[in-house]
């Protein structure tokens, strides 16, 4: 009987219940994963494919949550009289989707990737990841601050033990430290949020802080605590030190969900905030948002350019490109503030779309990046080379998440940023003069990032993949196994289809942008057929399978007309290099020697402390190390202070128990004072 | 779609593929001339290209399949961007599938494969001048777009046709943020086709060569199309920069006598173009390699300027 109502039940059950379920099932699978701590076996090959099947179930249930009504429901699970409240309206559906879609091909690719543990048994890594998966799916969903933060945190501590999976390293130990303290600052930010939002009315719900009017002043306050708390989430600027030292040491499948996953729930915090919960914006907000956005940027990319650690590389290019998403939720905040909600629109689309192409891309980027670390060992990319012969696979599909990352045209990347751009020239229109000088700077450093982040990663597929080995050992390096070339596919799969069907997506994500700001591309994106138009045909227009159609065309016309008129004859022979017969790889261009030229032209943006040989020396040495001021002018001396105040409460201790006694004497005889009194 | 839209289309790439050769060898010709040498001929680029069709294609041992499909590739992006600029007709079907923006990121796709190809083989000059390609390539990018936004700005689209069409009709007046980004457009246009002060399509001598370095393994057909990649580039930025600064004579929808009168005005401009760029490389000394990024800045910085004046001035 129970079990009859059981199977009847999911047929009358909403996307939220579906959503729930895959919550529930995640969760089996981290228990699952504790029964069979060491049975890698089992935990590798059964527990993730199966994690992933229902990425993809949650996946389908998103994508036709967006656009369906809101449903909310009430589980009674916390404390007692304060239950979680959970809600899916189509920004949450959103966000479901891409860490529905995300988690399916991550989690594809480390049933293959998790071969010996990292450090941690295989069965309670399957517990924290299957956790941190369904922890950030309720972030996304909760409809209460209590529910929120409970779960914004059991995000921030599951992806803290997956970090630190290989805890005997001390490296990772202080990265693992660096990103739970940034995390919990973070949170605070957050919590003070809440607290500002419901307005002493005492009650924690978004149903309530929605229904609020705050005042402008208090609205700032909500807005800059949301945008410290979150942004220490997403790696905004002076806030970004986690990042490149958690990426690295978590393992590669972890980092690629932190970097395409866990950083978008912090984007959806500061939309849900500042779009839902907040019923006005503000231009200075924006102005704030863009100048923010813009520095992180440019900060990121130009790191990015100069790391010779691949998993660093990428973890400043995550921080460039949260930037750039934060700009354009910025501006989106400008447009909306002054009615154009249209404008507002197109930039916020630029926004969801860059979202969804940077989840995938830059999962894809981690993926590919631990597939080479698993086949040689290496992360510096002085150590790497020539790949692309060893490992094909992987060197293929990384080259289309590179392509994709790189802002090329008819990648996903590109799209978003076309997008951005094109609000950028409706800006014009803004009613502040002073405003409308701001756009042409802005608009040319979005393109001069986008243009260093193809330097960037043009770097990082060459000296990676191409080129000879720099060390003998690569030639031994394996391809990637069947578990992650499936998982791999999905996510290059993704960044093709963004990147080809751009037209179909945004007509998905229409009500997102329909809820929060009042308008949406889909009407007019839906009329203009295989071409993406976002405002009329005349105005700009841009379709990506034709392109892709046109340089595919002349690509085949070309190799069979030279083969028609000429012929196909080619030979063989060791590389020419203007005659010189003694190459090896070691001559080949460094990590380093690529990055040169930026940290000579962004000199100021380093930290650098180079050792140069002298022309006598019998062995030279040449070591640069580059650094982050943020380091040594913000963190460096907080934790000075810290310590100083800690070394002065430290004198309370004396260590001999007749003091402590005293004080405790002391202690008693002044609140016994302050009671009589 | 129009049946003139479709024969105005093919007619463009064809003219495109078949004069972009000559206008590398007028360039020279001109230069030859300027520089008081004895000149090859303006046909010299055909007769190269013959000659590099015939002959076998030599591979390194261990070029990956990249090495051999990037000269395709640039080659296919290069012929596209030869399509969507208007340079006979602003009717064109293929010209909505790629605005100002696109067509950027074109050049951009081009230039990042052939970057990657040239590391491919792991030699020396190969990853230098893919270095040195890439820091050309995000200095000269913003700066471009720039100057493409300045020209959008007027006509409010970033549309290539839609901004001849407006421009070709606007008065015979000075747009004075359209001096300013024509002086930032030749300025790119001289670094992104290797020209003089930046790099020199004459030399081989190892330590200064840019694209020369890029192309050094590739040989035979790879190294024909390569070559003839480079003259379309070079031939498509000329007809975007006609078609910003002196979009006169272009012909419009519905008129098939304009369109045999856009052809003979195409190739006169080109030509003086042509002579006005061989006359701009003679001037100049070639910069050391570190002096290329405040050439390019300065370029950049004149750009952003022309779109503050317009954004001031409103013109």
């Amino acid at each position: 009987m129970i079990g009859a109502a059981l199977l009847d039940a999911p047929a009358r059950w909403g996307h939220l219940d579906w959503a729930l379920a895959v919550v529930t099932a995640w969760l089996l699978i981290g228990v699952a994963g504790v029964f069979a701590l060491r049975r890698l076996k089992l935990v590798a090959r059964v527990l993730f494919p199966i994690g992933g099947a229902c990425g993809l179930l949650l996946f389908g249930v998103a994508l036709s949550a967006i656009g369906a009504p809101p449903e909310a429901s009430v589980l009674p699970i916390g404390l007692p009289s304060l239950p979680f409240h959970f809600r899916l309206d189509s920004l949450s559906a959103f966000f479901l989707l891409v860490i529905g879609s995300v988690s399916a091909g991550v989690s594809a690719f480390a049933a293959g990737y998790f071969r010996k543990g990292e450090g941690t048994p295989p069965g309670l890594l399957a517990l924290e990841y299957h956790l941190f998966l369904a922890s950030m799916v309720l972030v996304v969903l909760a409809d209460d601050a209590y529910a929120f933060m409970v779960m914004w945190e059991t995000m921030a501590l599951s992806s803290f033990f997956l970090v630190t999976a290989n805890h005997r390293i001390v490296e990772i130990q202080r990265a693992g430290y660096i990103y739970l303290l940034v995390a919990h600052v973070g949170a605070i930010g957050i919590l003070l949020c809440f607290g500002v939002l419901q307005a002493n009315t005492g009650d924690y719900t978004f149903a309530n802080m929605r229904a609020l009017e705050l005042s402008p002043f208090w609205a700032s306050i909500a807005f800059l605590l949301a945008l410290f708390g979150f942004g220490a989430k997403a790696g905004l600027l002076p806030l970004h030190v986690w990042l490149p030292e958690a990426h690295p040491a978590a393992p590669s499948p972890v980092s690629a969900l932190m970097s395409g996953v866990m950083l978008k729930t912090a984007l959806y915090g500061v939309l849900r905030v500042l779009f839902d919960l907040l019923h006005m914006q503000v231009w200075w907000w924006g102005v704030l948002l863009l100048a923010v956005g813009l520095a992180t940027a440019l900060f990121g990319v130009v790191f990015a350019a100069a790391q010779v650690d691949m998993k660093r590389l990428l973890a400043y290019s995550s921080i460039e490109n949260i930037g750039l998403m934060f700009a354009g939720i910025g501006l989106s905040v400008l447009f909306s503030a002054y009615g154009m909600r249209p404008m507002a629109a197109l930039a916020l689309t630029a926004v969801l779309y860059h979202v969804a192409s940077h989840a995938f891309f830059k999962s894809l980027l981690f993926v590919g990046t631990g597939s080479v670390l698993h086949a040689t060992g290496e992360r510096n990319l002085g150590k790497l080379g020539g790949l692309i012969r060893f490992m094909p696979w992987v060197a293929w599909i990384t080259l289309l998440a590179v392509l994709a990352s790189a802002g090329l045209p008819p990648f996903g990347g590109f799209v978003s940023e076309w997008l951005l751009l094109q609000s950028f020239l409706f800006s014009p229109g803004l009613p502040s003069s002073f405003l409308n000088m701001l756009i042409p700077v802005v608009a040319a450093l979005i393109a001069l990032i986008a243009a260093l982040a193809g330097y960037t990663m043009v770097k990082f597929f060459g000296v990676i993949f191409l080129g000879q080995p720099r060390e003998d050992k690569l030639a031994q390096a394996h391809d990637a196994s069947g578990w992650e070339r499936i998982g791999m596919l999905w996510l290059a799969g993704g960044c093709i289809g963004l990147g080809l069907l751009p037209v179909q997506f945004i007509a998905v994500i229409d009500p997102v942008t329909r809820i929060l700001v009042g308008a949406g591309l889909g009407k007019t994106v839906g009329d203009g057929g295989w071409l993406l138009v976002p405002v009329s045909i005349e105005r700009a227009s841009y379709g990506p399978a034709i392109f892709l159609l046109g340089v595919a065309a002349s690509f085949a016309l070309a190799f069979l007309l030279v083969r028609f008129f000429y012929h196909g004859r080619l030979r063989r022979s060791p590389p020419w290099d203007c005659g010189y017969p003694w190459q090896n790889g070691r001559m080949q261009d460094t990590a380093e020697g690529f990055g040169q030229p930026i940290r000579q032209i962004f000199e100021p943006f380093f930290r650098m402390e180079r050792e140069l040989p002298s022309p006598f020396d019998t062995a030279p040495h040449y070591r640069v190390k580059v650094g982050d001021h943020f380091w040594h002018w913000l963190y460096l001396p907080v934790a000075r202070l810290v310590k100083r105040l800690a070394d002065l409460i430290g004198l309370l201790q004396q260590g001999r128990i007749s003091v402590y006694l005293l004080y405790g004497f002391l202690t008693l005889v002044t609140v016994l004072m302050v009671v009589k009194q | 779609m129009t049946r003139l839209g479709v024969v105005s289309q093919l007619l463009e790439i064809g003219l495109a593929l078949l004069l972009a050769p000559l206008l590398s060898g007028w360039i020279n010709q001109c230069r030859a001339w300027l520089q008081n040498k004895s000149a090859p001929g303006f046909l010299q680029p055909y007769r190269l290209l013959h000659k590099l069709f015939n002959k076998e294609s030599v591979v390194a041992e261990h070029a990956s399949p990249l090495f051999r499909s990037a000269p395709y590739i640039v080659f296919g992006c290069m012929a596209l961007a030869c399509a969507i600029v208007p340079t006979l007709s602003t009717d064109l079907p293929l010209s909505p599938a790629a605005d100002a923006i696109a067509l950027v990121g074109l050049f951009a796709l081009a230039r990042v494969f052939i970057s990657l190809a040239a590391m491919d083989i792991g030699t020396s000059f190969g990853t230098l001048g893919a270095r040195r390609e890439m820091l050309i390539g995000f200095l000269a990018e913003p700066a471009l777009l720039m100057v493409l936004f300045s020209a959008s700005l007027i006509s409010k689209s970033t549309s290539l046709t839609t901004i001849v069409e407006t421009l070709a009709h606007r008065d015979m007046a000075i747009y004075p943020s359209l001096a300013f980004a024509g002086v930032a457009f030749t300025m790119v246009s001289l670094a992104e086709n290797a020209r003089v002060p930046v790099d020199n399509p004459a030399t081989h001598l190892e330590l200064t060569m840019i694209h020369e370095a890029l192309i050094l393994e590739y040989s035979g057909r790879h190294l024909a199309l390569l070559e003839w990649a480079a003259s379309l580039k070079l031939f498509a930025y000329s007809c975007t920069g006609l078609a910003l600064f002196f979009p006169w004579g272009v012909a419009e929808a519905e008129a098939p006598l304009a369109l045999l009168v856009a052809m003979p005005m195409l190739v006169l401009k080109l030509a003086i173009g042509g002579a006005l760029l061989a006359f701009l490389e003679t001037l100049s000394a070639k910069m050391r390699i570190f002096r290329v990024p405040e050439f390019l800045a300065t370029a950049f910085l004149l750009a952003v300027i022309g779109l503050l004046v317009n954004i001031l001035v409103g013109a």
